[in-house]
């Protein structure tokens, strides 16, 4: 009896629980289903088989440890901008600039990785570190404009994007570019600086994947960023001051300061979406190497629910996404466009649901 | 010297000028218009599709007039009706036309432009320069002295202003939009009615600067073209070859110019009282 207690009740725990999260994220799956069966209709109506879509992306995605290990390299920088977003927006600020510090943030790696030669030892943090600060300081000038001025910081990180992406096209075209080539880039980072790939340290993962330690960074900094929030006195702060400024005002947290490293922090964790790229995948800067991640991270934020763990799934479908339209346009001749715009529609739909729920249950 | 430089400085101006405008009526009326590039984009995109399929510059106009007004419905529906985050959805409408407009392509064929009318001393330009000023004129006698108006700027100010008068806030909403969407496409249309083809992505952030161009103005029309007529001259002045100055860094100007004037460090911005405030 007892021991039959001890063995089911943990089940029925897990049920309870799976049941809840289930319930929690159903808005979010039926947009994501509606997502799929949209580009189905689409698919038919230009006289293909939706079904051999639906085989493709499953084909593509997780058909071998090689296609896995893509989707996760898709994912990586995804998973970074995810995170920017949701921790500005527990905060209570809008980080929009997320291309914009990604870009500055790269750009540093790939100065530091460029003229540093040193132990690997030494240069992957010394890099990664200019990086994130460059990103943190791009992040932080909205976050002073809004605490000193009362600016608001969506339109100044708009702004900051435009800016950065000026800045950093003009240097790599002008003045840092590889000497002896027409391509608008810098020259390659030293081999010390680089991530190493991933591929032959995990079994079955071939050479040539493109799957690098910059994931590993990434799924750390889920785990950091879920211990920040719920367990730290900064993440109290943090998520305080985003929900009830006037109560943290009156508890003592100066809501001022905390705007402003909000946005260092997050325009931090955006920089290593472009640490990704430079030390993990390019070893250089490369203009307008962005697919528009810092954009796309606001869509995982929000299919991920601001929580770090959701961030980190709704970036692997995000990942995927972007992968089955590489080879959706590879294999079946559909542009890719249409993820692109499905993905618009998809974002249209997750916000419509969070306004009905949330005039719901006012 | 200045003289020659007017072309340029009108063929930059025209199309950020209508989309400030539109910009102008959507946030005036409270709702934060993010979509202004996408709008832009669908207009010129409309433009080209309607001109080579009917040959008519007009039936083209109307075209991207008529996918930016269902466009910004969609924004209108998901923003008033459903209380969808406003930023977030501007910003997903732009990556929804942007994906659309690069799966729908249309021919690299060469279209007609709008018709150009040719004035003593000012010269020749397309028609959507004329009447730039105009409908400038027009919304603000529209805006500051019709009640039609007041209203919409009611919308703007308070949430509580139209409900103490029981008018609804969310009609007048919807037509601050509907006419974003009605502007920033005419935009569009000049874009490609311009260059005569459409290339991927012709707005390159267009939508934005008009943006930066409502808030430099501070939410008043006359001062919005102003200040699209200021970012146009400062693009057409090609420092590059007088001064040495690259062309990339002369294009941040209108966003750096915003970021200042947004600090309150030069004048004072007013952005409407209930600017992204939803109703309860």
């Amino acid at each position: 009896m007892n021991i039959s207690f001890i063995l089911v009740k943990p089940i029925i725990r897990t049920f309870v629980y799976i049941r809840k999260l289930l319930l929690l994220c159903l808005p979010q799956l039926l947009v994501i289903c509606g997502f799929f069966l949209l580009c189905g209709i689409v698919l038919f109506q230009r006289g293909q088989n939706p079904l051999e879509f639906y085989t493709t992306i499953f084909v593509s995605g997780f058909s071998s440890i090689d296609e896995l290990g893509s989707v996760l390299f898709n994912a990586t920088p995804l998973i970074f901008t995810g995170l920017a977003v949701a921790i500005g927006y527990k905060g209570g600020l809008f980080n929009i600039g997320c291309e914009g510090q990604l870009y500055v943030a790269a750009f540093a790696a790939a100065l530091v990785g460029m003229f540093l030669n040193l132990p690997s030892v030494i240069i992957v943090p010394i890099c990664i570190g200019t990086a994130m600060i460059a990103g943190a300081i791009w992040g932080a000038i909205p976050g002073l404009l809004k605490a000193k001025f009362g600016a608001h910081e969506v339109i100044n990180t708009i702004m900051m994007n435009f800016i950065a992406i000026a800045l950093t096209n003009f240097l790599v075209t002008s003045v840092y570019q590889e000497p002896n080539q027409m391509a608008p880039q810098t020259s390659q980072i030293y081999e010390t600086a680089r991530l190493s790939r991933l591929g032959g340290i995990i079994p079955f993962l071939p050479q040539s994947n493109l799957l690098n330690s910059s994931f590993l960074i990434a799924f750390i900094c889920v785990i950091l960023c879920y211990i920040f929030m719920k367990h730290t006195r900064w993440g109290y702060e943090l998520r305080l001051v985003g929900n009830a400024p006037d109560v943290a005002a009156y508890g003592g947290i100066n809501p001022a300061i905390v705007t402003v490293w909000v946005m260092a922090l997050s325009g931090a964790v955006a920089g290593l979406a472009g640490v990704a790229d430079v030390m993990g995948y390019q070893y250089r800067f490369l203009y307008n190497f962005s697919s528009g991640w810092g954009f796309t991270g606001i869509a995982v934020a929000l299919l991920g629910r601001n929580h770090p763990v959701g961030v980190f799934a709704a970036a692997l479908l995000f990942g995927l996404l972007n992968k089955v339209a590489l080879d959706i346009e590879l294999l079946m001749n559909v542009p890719r466009g249409l993820f692109h715009a499905g993905q618009g529609l998809l974002i249209i739909g997750l916000v419509c649901i969070e306004g009905i729920s949330k005039r719901s249950s006012l | 010297m200045i003289f020659h430089l007017i072309p340029s400085t009108l063929r930059m101006t025209t199309p950020i000028g209508y989309a400030a405008l539109g910009g102008i009526y959507s946030e005036r009326s409270g709702i934060i218009n993010l979509a202004l590039e996408g709008l832009m984009l669908i207009g010129a995109y409309g433009y080209v599709v309607g001109t080579q399929a009917s040959g008519s510059a007009w039936v083209g106009m109307s075209v991207g007039i008529g996918l930016g007004v269902l466009l910004s419905l969609l924004h209108a529906i998901a923003t008033i009706t459903f209380h969808a985050e406003q930023i977030v959805t501007g910003i997903a409408i732009n990556i929804f036309v942007l994906g659309f407009t690069e799966y729908l392509t249309p021919k690299p064929e060469r279209v007609t432009g709008l018709p150009e009318l040719n004035l003593p001393v000012i010269g020749s330009y397309s028609m959507l320069v004329y009447l730039l000023p105009i409908i400038m004129l027009a919304s603000h006698v529209f805006l500051y002295k019709t009640p039609w108006g007041l209203r919409l700027r009611a919308a703007g100010e308070s949430i509580e202003a139209l409900k103490t008068l029981s008018l609804s806030r969310a009609k007048w909403q919807y037509l601050g939009v509907i006419l974003s969407g009605i502007l920033a496409s005419i935009g569009g249309c000049f874009l490609t009615s311009n260059v005569h083809h459409y290339t991927k992505g012709i707005t390159g952030g267009r939508g934005y600067v008009a943006l930066a161009a409502v808030i430099f103005g501070n939410w008043r029309p006359i001062y919005g073209v102003a200040a699209c007529l200021l970012f146009g001259f400062a693009s057409s002045l090609e420092l590059a070859d007088l001064w040495n100055i690259p062309d990339e860094l002369l294009k941040v100007i209108p966003h750096i110019l915003t970021m200042i004037v947004l600090a309150g460090l030069v004048g004072r911005s007013h952005p409407p009282a209930a600017l992204g405030k939803m109703d309860t």
